[in-house]
């Protein structure tokens, strides 16, 4: 079916980018991932996570280096396990309600990005991570695809339950704990979502460019929408648009994928920022 | 839609002895009181007397020494009742795409609010909004009301299920003139039509001697009760509020 699909975009295409397989792949990757940041970047704008979702990414490198230092052959399970435990501290930090809350998050940026710099480039050898930062979509494999899509669904299914209790969380925490949300727990599978979701696709968008994928769409939806449906509905629809346009772009250009995609976002949010309605 | 007075299934509400510790130190000493359906009981004090702390006990938030009982007409005892929650006026990030139909759903609904709602949904959140005045409200954004609207669709929010007991928390503190006074028709309207029991705190004398039918002064124990002219006029009150101000004076 997913092939059928493939071949009508193609052949419905005027161009020959998808004669490739790795552009095939590239395209369902893009289909996968972009409305599954769409809907998560949401919440997080929302709740004010634009700077915690950015510690995050950039913890991604002190994962990869941990994975090596331990040996850990595949890196994607340190990544996940450090982008936990960060989310995990941030969001306690962060619920301190300190004057320094943003203070303390950027620390927990540079030191977790200097961590990771300094054990990969130990002797040396930090060329062959430097993918990591801008990351490669177009090497995604079938398997790598298929455990997305069960991601997003998997994603889709939690994002039901614990909708109308973000909501109320994001309008005021004291009045969401009134009315007997368990906002300690809501906060924290919602942050564990997004890092799950943050380090599975991070090999693919890359380190410098993920939180944009995540506060972009969201933030441009933001401007135009008047509910909370629109926000929703609005920001998958501009993450898959800017998804597959840019990745068509980048294409033809012969330019990063990831950083293509976030541009074309970058252009639609200041578009949405000019029509806002307010 | 007026209520014969048993309708809210509840009488009385009974505080007897609460005590509330922390730290070591004590934040309310064997406090004792009733709270009567379609009364509105006003909480005042000085700054740190104790008040949010009592309504916390009451909202069962908080540990306490001592007992809350709630009676329903017949003399039985509830285990439970619905407690429904105004808080002081909130800060919030007005930018948010949130309707208020989205914030009432989110309150009373487990379906998803981006989903589309059945009629009967709708219609709850078209009463509430009736209750409060503010129907004509539904589609606009939380960001776009006043704070009197903001804090009449809160209490929107807080009158489903209808709750036998509204605790009010400075619901108005912070909101112009105007807003105030309409928020106040809605509670006197609560009052007398549904019969609720209010319990509230505040500042605003003026509003306490105007809507109040009880009045309880607290600093940590209670120190005076009674409708606001007697304890408006007692030597207690007169400590409390106005012993600084008298010292300069003489």
């Amino acid at each position: 079916m997913i092939n059928a699909l493939l071949n009508l975009i193609s052949e419905s295409s005027p161009y020959d980018w998808l004669s490739y397989g790795f552009m095939r792949n590239a395209l369902l990757a893009t289909l996968i991932i972009t409305p599954l940041f769409g809907i998560l970047g949401t919440m997080a704008v929302n709740n004010n996570m634009a700077f915690f979702s950015d510690a995050l990414g950039h913890s991604a490198l002190t994962g990869i280096a941990l994975g090596v230092l331990l040996g850990i052959d595949n890196e994607i399970i340190s990544l996940v396990a450090f982008g936990v435990i960060i989310a995990l501290t941030v969001t306690r930090v962060k619920n301190t309600k300190t004057a320094s809350t943003d203070t303390v998050i950027s620390v927990f940026s540079s030191a977790s990005i200097a961590l990771g710099l300094v054990i990969l480039s130990y002797g040396g050898g930090f060329a062959k991570y430097s993918a990591y930062l801008i990351g490669d979509i177009l090497s995604i494999s079938e398997a790598e695809i298929l455990t997305l899509f069960f991601v997003l669904l998997a994603v889709m299914v939690i994002w039901a339950l614990l909708y109308n209790k973000l909501l109320l969380l994001s309008v005021n925490r004291e009045l969401a704990a009134s009315r007997g949300v368990k906002v300690s727990l809501v906060e924290n599978i919602f942050v564990l979502i997004v890092a799950t979701v943050v380090m599975l696709s991070i090999k693919w968008i890359g380190i410098l460019l993920i939180n944009s994928l995540l506060i972009l769409p969201a933030a441009a939806a933001r401007n135009i929408a008047r509910s909370s449906r629109q926000h929703l509905v609005f920001s998958v629809l501009i993450a898959l648009f800017c998804g597959v346009f840019g990745l068509m772009s980048s294409f033809y250009l012969d330019t990063a994928a990831g950083a293509t995609i976030v541009l074309a976002l970058a252009v639609v949010f200041f578009i949405c920022y000019l029509f806002r309605k307010k | 839609m007026k209520n014969n007075g048993n309708g809210c299934g509840l009488c009385e509400i009974k505080v007897n002895n609460v005590s509330v510790k922390r730290g070591g130190k004590t934040l309310l000493n064997s406090i004792s009181f009733e709270l009567h359906c379609g009364e509105l009981t006003a909480l005042i004090g000085v700054n740190g007397a104790g008040k949010t702390t009592l309504l916390k006990a009451i909202l069962g938030e908080i540990k306490h020494d001592g007992s809350i009982t709630f009676c329903s007409h017949d003399g039985r005892s509830l285990d439970k009742i619905t407690i429904g929650y105004v808080p002081q006026f909130l800060d919030f990030d007005r930018f948010a795409p949130v309707s208020v139909r989205d914030f009432l759903l989110s309150g009373r609904t487990r379906l998803p609010v981006y989903m589309f709602h059945p009629k009967k949904h709708k219609f709850s959140v078209e009463e509430s909004l009736r209750l409060v005045s503010c129907e004509k409200l539904i589609n606009r954004t939380l960001g776009e009301l006043s704070g009197g609207e903001i804090q009449r669709i809160m209490l929107a929010g807080a009158l489903f299920p209808m709750p036998e007991l509204l605790i009010l928390d400075e619901p108005v503190s912070g909101v112009d003139y105007s807003g105030s006074e309409s928020f106040y028709e809605v509670i006197s309207d609560l009052k007398n039509n549904y019969h609720t029991a209010i319990a509230m705190v505040s500042h605003d004398l003026g509003i306490v001697k105007r809507y109040a039918d009880k009045v309880l002064l607290l600093n940590k124990k209670v120190l005076c009760m009674g409708n606001a002219n007697e304890v408006f006029a007692s030597k207690e009150f007169q400590e409390s509020f106005f012993s600084g101000l008298g010292e300069e004076n003489d």
